[in-house]
């Protein structure tokens, strides 16, 4: 018998503080198993956000930096542009990319800022407590929505994706789940594909994944899957939303 | 370069960070310091280095962090309104030891206030600004080529303590015109930084981490005492000062820096003409405050200091402790950008020793 | 044959390696560990159903489980 699968050496072989069930823990695995297929590991530095998984950098075997909350694209701009022979990545939650961190993203976007950005969405605040984010659906009950997310009152969620792929420096963009083992296949391809595309200077690129917070939304693991599929995947798509090596002028 | 050329305050920062080996600069416009943007957006792709017009000044410093903790010599500029944005990635640079410049060339305020000269952001850069128990040491440069020779200490001093440095200036100094010389420099013994910094393993077993971050209170108290032991050094190491006119016994002396401590020894000719011996204590280092210079003239002066300042009166307070209800301690500013004149200046000196005399 | 090894003491109890496996051969186990997690874990009268297919390995957030084919 052969080993056919095991940890990967991306990551430290530490325990995590992240919930039971907590799909950061997959969303690292998986970067960690990239840089390693890559072979990148070792002229890799990856930027850490405010949330919870701001001790992300205990547990990725590369060099890594703590940013100020919503700052990591302009910290990995800062490592990327003096070092460009080095892989640079942030990982972000919902609240730090699309609340406080809109402009850096955006703007390491546009610059076609030749990072990669993984996106951890679930549509709520995790290490806070589980306040509304950006990302909180229309009607999601939250601490600071408890009578559900009125859009006139708190307005619309926002899909990132979508929105970061209408800039020209956006190289690949492409919104992931990790809810089921296929999806979790699927979105292990895309993340390679990114820093694929970040090892050939192609531009700015972003797996947003779908995650869960059983913690704040008050569900089981399992069940909290199961709420993820039916209401987050209607509202925000899977699929690639932007990939300059279709050949397509978007 | 010629030996002695005629630069703008602001170019001459620009010309003296590549001096040093400013290898990233990440700026964003605003007046009276975006010239030092524009002369760096122009040399440093020439010569192979970093220029990045930042989207806001709150995403320069922290690119200034990433390239800081990755290993470079990093530089940011803007001026009292960006300073304010910038206060949370200093506190982060400061905790995570990090060296790094950042120039403040001061305008007036509060709120967005005017583009003229001031000096109110001495409280912003000497007791806080950002969160935290850090200092930044503060360099008071009051000529163009004074400012060339600081901002190149500037990076050697923050290399050597690993932390963050701020040149100040203000609007004057950054768009006047004078004539710099960039000596040579002997190279400054300084630390390794391939024990901290983060830019890839390498080769290296253990990962680096730059962070500021510590959740344990036994780690955060010795991380600050850590820190402490630190600025203790700078206070022993680095003070700067220069005595003006403090040779023999002095009637007052004035407390000045940057562009109005010209000004004052302008001031203190006038007042020698009528009989009225003053001199002046001028501070380069704002933290740490040079304490030492007053016990050069605490016995001497016969009728105390006067801080001089453009601002309603914030290094006053650092004066105030530093003679330590010794001597009195007098008052004179103006603020919004205006700039007294020498004779102004001289008469306020006489109005306050007028009475005692 | 096929065999998946649970490292118990990282194991948090989660149950997304249970719900994923087609042959429905993990459980939780009857013991604490250390965390006080009830661990994931295939009895050994079962692992020979092991088809290897790693879903188990791939769903686990805390990278607790090897798989051998």
């Amino acid at each position: 018998m052969e080993v056919i699968f095991q940890r990967t050496k991306g990551l430290l072989d530490v325990p995590t503080h992240y919930c039971p069930g907590c799909t950061h823990g997959i969303i690292h695995r998986l970067v960690g198993e990239t840089l390693e297929e890559l072979n990148v590991i070792d002229k890799t530095v990856g930027v850490a956000p405010v949330g919870c998984s701001v001790l992300a950098y205990n547990y990725f075997a590369c060099d890594m930096f703590e940013a100020a909350h919503g700052r990591a694209p302009a910290v990995a701009t800062g490592i990327k542009r003096s070092h460009p022979d080095s892989v640079v990545f942030t990982y972000q939650g919902d609240g730090d990319l699309a609340a406080i961190g809109t402009a850096e993203i955006v703007h390491a976007a546009t610059r076609g800022e030749n990072i990669t950005t993984i996106f951890v969405n679930n549509c709520i605040y995790g290490m806070t407590g589980g306040q509304m984010a950006p990302t909180t659906l229309p009607g999601q009950v939250t601490e600071t929505t408890p009578y559900g997310r009125d859009v006139k009152q708190a307005g619309y969620p926002i899909r990132v994706s979508e929105m970061l792929s209408t800039l020209s420096g956006a190289a690949y963009v492409e919104r992931v789940s990790v809810d089921s083992v296929p999806n979790i296949l699927k979105a292990k391809k895309a993340i390679k594909k990114a820093f694929e595309l970040q090892l050939q200077g192609a531009g700015f690129t972003m797996i947003e994944v779908l995650s869960i917070c059983p913690t704040n939304w008050g569900l089981s693991p399992l069940e909290a899957l199961k709420w993820l599929r039916d209401n987050m995947i209607p509202y925000y798509p899977l699929g690639v939303k932007k990939d300059i090596t279709a050949g397509e002028a978007k | 370069m010629p030996d002695k050329v005629l630069m703008k305050g602001n170019e001459a920062i620009g010309e003296a960070a590549i001096h040093a080996g400013c290898q990233c600069f990440f700026g964003y416009p605003i007046t009276p310091q975006t010239e030092v943007a524009a002369y760096m957006s122009r040399r440093m792709p020439k010569i192979g280095r970093v220029f990045l017009q930042a989207e806001s000044e709150i995403a320069a410093i922290n690119m200034v962090y990433g390239a800081a903790g990755s290993g470079v010599r990093a530089m940011t500029s803007s001026s009292s309104p960006g300073i304010s944005l910038k206060q949370e990635g200093i506190s982060y640079i400061a905790g995570a030891e990090l060296p790094c410049v950042i120039v403040n060339i001061v305008r007036g305020g509060p709120g967005l206030g005017g583009i003229q000269p001031a000096q109110s952001d001495y409280f912003q850069a000497t007791k806080g600004g950002g969160h935290g128990d850090y200092r930044l040491v503060v360099l008071a440069p009051s000529s163009v080529q004074e400012m060339v020779d600081l901002v190149q200490d500037a990076f050697d001093i923050a290399d050597k303590y690993r932390n963050p440095v701020m040149v100040m200036g203000d609007g004057m100094l950054g768009q006047m015109m004078e004539p710099v010389e960039f000596k040579e420099r002997k190279p400054a013994q300084l630390p390794s930084k391939d024990e901290w910094k983060a830019d890839g393993l390498k080769g290296r077993k253990e990962h680096h981490v730059i962070n500021s971050l510590y959740l344990k209170p036994e780690e955060l108290e010795n991380q600050n005492l850590k820190m402490q032991k630190k600025y203790a050094k700078i206070k022993n190491n680095e003070v700067r000062y220069e005595m003006y006119n403090c040779e023999k016994d002095v009637d007052f002396v004035l407390v000045a820096y940057g562009t109005i401590s010209r000004i004052c020894k302008n001031a203190i000719k006038l007042l020698a003409e009528e009989g009225i011996n003053v001199g002046l204590i001028r501070p380069i280092t704002l933290w740490p405050f040079p304490e030492k210079a007053f016990e050069e003239v605490i016995d001497k002066t016969k009728y105390g200091f006067m801080s001089v300042e453009l601002s309603c009166g914030q290094m006053v307070e650092d004066v105030k402790l530093a003679s330590n209800g010794r001597k009195p301690v007098y008052f004179y500013g103006r603020t919004g950008g205006m700039v007294p004149s020498p004779n102004e200046i001289a008469d306020a000196v006489k109005r306050n020793i007028g009475g005692a005399k | 044959m096929a065999r998946a090894t649970f490292r118990e003491e990282r194991c948090k109890g989660c149950g997304l390696c249970i719900s994923v496996c087609p042959k429905k051969i993990i459980e939780f186990s009857e013991k604490l560990n250390v965390k006080g997690y009830h661990p994931a874990a295939v009895k050994e009268e079962k692992m020979k159903e092991c088809i290897g297919c790693a879903s188990c390995a791939r769903i686990c957030p805390d990278v607790v489980i090897t798989v051998e084919k």
